[in-house]
């Protein structure tokens, strides 16, 4: 067979699916929604791959994974390999294989993706990752001899994580230090189980601390140490990776009745605390019976799944502009819809109403039509005079983004933040205006996504070496 | 893992524990707490900082058991461990010399005024305190109280000891005996922390109030104790727990405390059904 019907064979290949619970039993349950390439689906996704000699998926990856070569691994049924290739420029591909918006990073630009459906990069990602997790022996990777440098991590979510392997791996001594009883940051109190079980961020912390880092955990930076109190404590330059963890809420009477969470603590109830197992564990948790989650992004997406999960009859998703301006993931939305949470379009919340004993009884909308572009580029929502109604609920989530927590920068006041109390750090190395003191992710940029706050934990990782060994 | 050195009880159902935890018995101010979590399956427990010794690495904590967590933690003894600790959390109280302070604490609540009222004392000003409790055998720590206080007066509601009445029945008093109070602070239940306020606010003393609503966190990133304080929203966690008690929505705050009853009702009838042995995690 010559090259070009060899590729053209390649090409009648459809994407595979990757085989998933029914949505029916999936919405009664918090066990993870796909179950994963076989080995075999594997290769055959993988076989889909042209190996472009110019890889634009390669640019379309923050942290420029070399796709084609992992890819090409699994083909060769080297899934060990692809996993350690991964690994070169990824250190936590079980996670951004299930949690990566791929569609509008590395796929988006897959040259298949022109006249079909690109390959299924991410799905490949999570595949070798969990193989090796599976399968894989730990191998000490080759480490720096020791700098005697001491760098301190605030946070341990994915930009704290990233930048603790990539400098302990260059010789530096690092901890990290968690505010909340288990590390993880948002990957463990904001993403659900049935998106992201918890073993696998609990395995790339082992692996970590496997490593030589140290954790150290309940430690609010900010109250027990300050930053500077750190320095003085001797660690050479500090990582802030605090995230956006303020919890926003829509400012309108009626949200402080019971029954309204914001989507922080309705998640971290469930995710952290494992509310849905109450009461074995301790922590409970409202179980609404008609829920209304505002919001349209990925979190809003959580909060819904978790509503149905935990026994809603009704789950409504109240967002004010139109299907087409929703921010969650494709994905995301298709899997909400497959399980059965209700949409209301054009729909914007004015009210919580409550009943005497302080609970959400409804809640009052108005109507919104679609009018000019604002400065997001989207159309801008406006209101439908008279269109107000009453949706009757009994719970509310406010899911419409999170904040910056003032914890560091109201305790360290030459610290440089921005006008929404954002961390002004270099783009490219995460330098703030504080000798010796960085900072990356959503602390950064505001909420953004797992695998920017990683790009971000990378960059400042090789900034701090420069800084620490220059 | 945080070690338990001393386990006493101080009234019925009422804890006192000394854990090792050096680092925040050094950062801890009045008016700080903790999060505390018994084990992998528990909840996270605020709990004020009774006192702390930086010298030997310890914090005192006095909890009464009040639900499956407390009921669960007062079980532990000396030589046993809780799984997490963190703090210190929330602003600490602002002390200076103000003059004359009344420090009043009604039933647990006294905990938490005790270091206060200690720092007030310290910091130069003349210190009144009035506790109270329902009933005689849930009064603690007088003699703590007595030490720290140029004046202590004792209530009960019942009438086993010290004034038959309410704390606030004494702080009315003594405004009418004309005394110049510069601040007062009130912690304890909910309803007596509204009524002390209702008795200061006619005379326009300035009232510090210490509020405990559910936490989950506990770090400002839930929302969970929000509260109502001069019509603006605030986190209990970060922002408090001290805020001007003329200001706060106590009915709001009252409802939401309520938020979880039934399950937490749940949660102990199931503890108590196992005997309270229901330990695991716990050595």
């Amino acid at each position: 067979m010559t090259e070009t019907t060899e590729k053209k064979k390649r090409t009648q290949i459809s994407r595979q699916k990757m085989p998933e619970q029914d949505p029916k039993v999936r919405a009664k349950n918090f066990d993870e929604v796909p179950f994963g390439y076989t080995p075999e689906l594997a290769k055959l996704e993988a076989s889909r791959c042209l190996q472009c000699k110019k890889p634009t998926c390669i640019d379309g990856c923050p942290v420029s994974i070399d796709i084609p070569a992992f890819l090409d691994l699994i083909l060769n049924g080297d899934f060990l390999g692809s996993a350690r290739k991964l690994k070169e420029m990824n250190s936590l591909p079980a996670v951004c294989g299930r949690v990566c918006p791929q569609e509008d990073q590395c796929e988006k630009v897959c040259i298949l993706g022109k006249k079909g459906e690109p390959v299924a990069i991410g799905r490949l990602e999570r595949f070798a990752a969990d193989y090796e997790m599976a399968h894989g022996e730990f191998i000490m990777p080759p480490k720096a001899p020791p700098t005697g440098k001491k760098v301190a991590v605030v946070g341990s979510g994915p930009a704290g994580l990233t930048l603790a392997g990539d400098l302990i791996k260059k010789g530096h001594q690092v901890t990290i230090f968690e505010a909340l009883h288990k590390p993880g940051g948002v990957l463990v109190y904001g993403i659900p189980e049935f998106r992201l079980p918890k073993a696998i961020v609990q395995a790339e912390v082992d692996y970590l601390q496997k490593i030589g880092v140290e954790l150290k955990s309940n430690m609010v930076i900010g109250k027990i140490y300050t930053v500077d109190e750190l320095m003085a404590n001797g660690y050479d330059a500090v990582f802030l990776g605090t995230g956006a963890g303020l919890p926003t809420f829509m400012n309108i009477p009626g949200e402080n009745f019971n029954g309204v969470y914001s989507a922080n603590e309705y998640l971290t109830r469930s995710n952290l605390m494992k509310a849905y197992l109450f009461p074995k564990y301790d922590t409970p948790i409202a179980k609404g019976k008609k829920v209304a989650v505002l919001g349209g992004g990925n979190v809003a997406m959580d909060s819904a799944r978790t509503a149905l999960r935990l026994g809603a009859d009704d789950v409504y998703i109240v967002y004010r502009r139109s299907k087409k301006e929703l921010p969650a993931r494709i994905e995301e939305v298709h899997h909400a819809e497959e399980e059965g949470v209700q949409f209301h379009f054009l729909t914007l919340p004015v009210e919580i109403l409550g009943n005497e004993d302080g609970w959400v009884c409804g809640m009052k909308c108005q109507r919104m039509e679609l009018g000019e572009p604002d400065e997001s580029g989207r159309r801008r929502p406006i209101p439908v005079p008279g269109s107000e109604f009453t949706l009757e609920v009994d719970m509310v989530v406010v899911a419409i983004g999170t904040g910056a927590n003032p914890l560091i920068q109201s305790t360290t006041p030459d610290l440089k933040t921005n006008k929404w109390g954002y961390i002004v750090a270099d783009p490219e190395t995460g330098e703030t205006n504080k000798k010796g003191v960085y900072a990356g992710g959503d602390i950064v940029t505001g909420s953004a996504t797992v695998i920017l706050a990683m790009g971000a934990g990378r960059k400042a990782a090789d900034a701090i070496h420069k800084y620490l060994t220059g | 893992m945080f070690p338990i050195l001393e386990a006493r009880l101080l009234a019925t159902a009422v804890k006192q524990f000394k854990i090792a935890a050096p680092e925040i018995a050094k950062k801890r101010k009045p008016g700080q707490f903790i999060v505390l979590r018994i084990n992998e399956e528990g909840e996270r427990i605020p709990l004020t900082i009774a006192d702390a010794h930086p010298e030997a690495g310890t914090i005192t904590l006095i909890f009464q058991e009040v639900g499956k967590s407390t009921e669960q933690l007062g079980k532990l003894k000396a030589g046993d461990t809780v799984a997490d600790l963190i703090g210190p959390l929330g602003v600490p109280t602002h002390v200076e010399k103000f003059g004359t302070v009344v420090c009043v604490g009604g039933g647990i609540g006294i905990a938490p005024v005790y270091p206060i009222a200690k720092a007030m004392r310290e910091a130069g000003n003349t210190m009144f305190s009035i506790i109270g409790a329902r009933t005689k055998n849930l009064l603690i720590l007088e003699e703590e109280m007595a030490r720290v206080s140029h004046s202590l007066k004792v209530s009960t509601d019942d009438g086993s000891y010290g004034y038959h009445g309410f704390v606030s029945d004494i702080l009315q008093d003594i405004i009418d005996e004309g005394m110049t109070i510069n601040l007062v602070v009130a912690i304890g239940p909910v309803p007596m922390m509204r009524v002390v306020c209702n008795v200061t606010k006619n005379h326009k003393i300035k009232t510090v109030v210490s509020l405990n609503p559910i936490m989950v966190d506990a770090t400002g990133m839930c929302g969970a104790c929000r509260v109502t304080v001069g019509r603006r929203t605030r986190f209990v966690c970060v922002d408090g727990p001290e805020f001007d008690g003329h200001e706060v929505n106590f009915a709001e705050l009252v409802k939401r405390q309520r938020a979880y009853l039934d399950q937490e009702k749940l949660s102990l009838e199931n503890f108590r059904h196992q005997g309270g042995a229901c330990m695991g995690g716990v050595s």
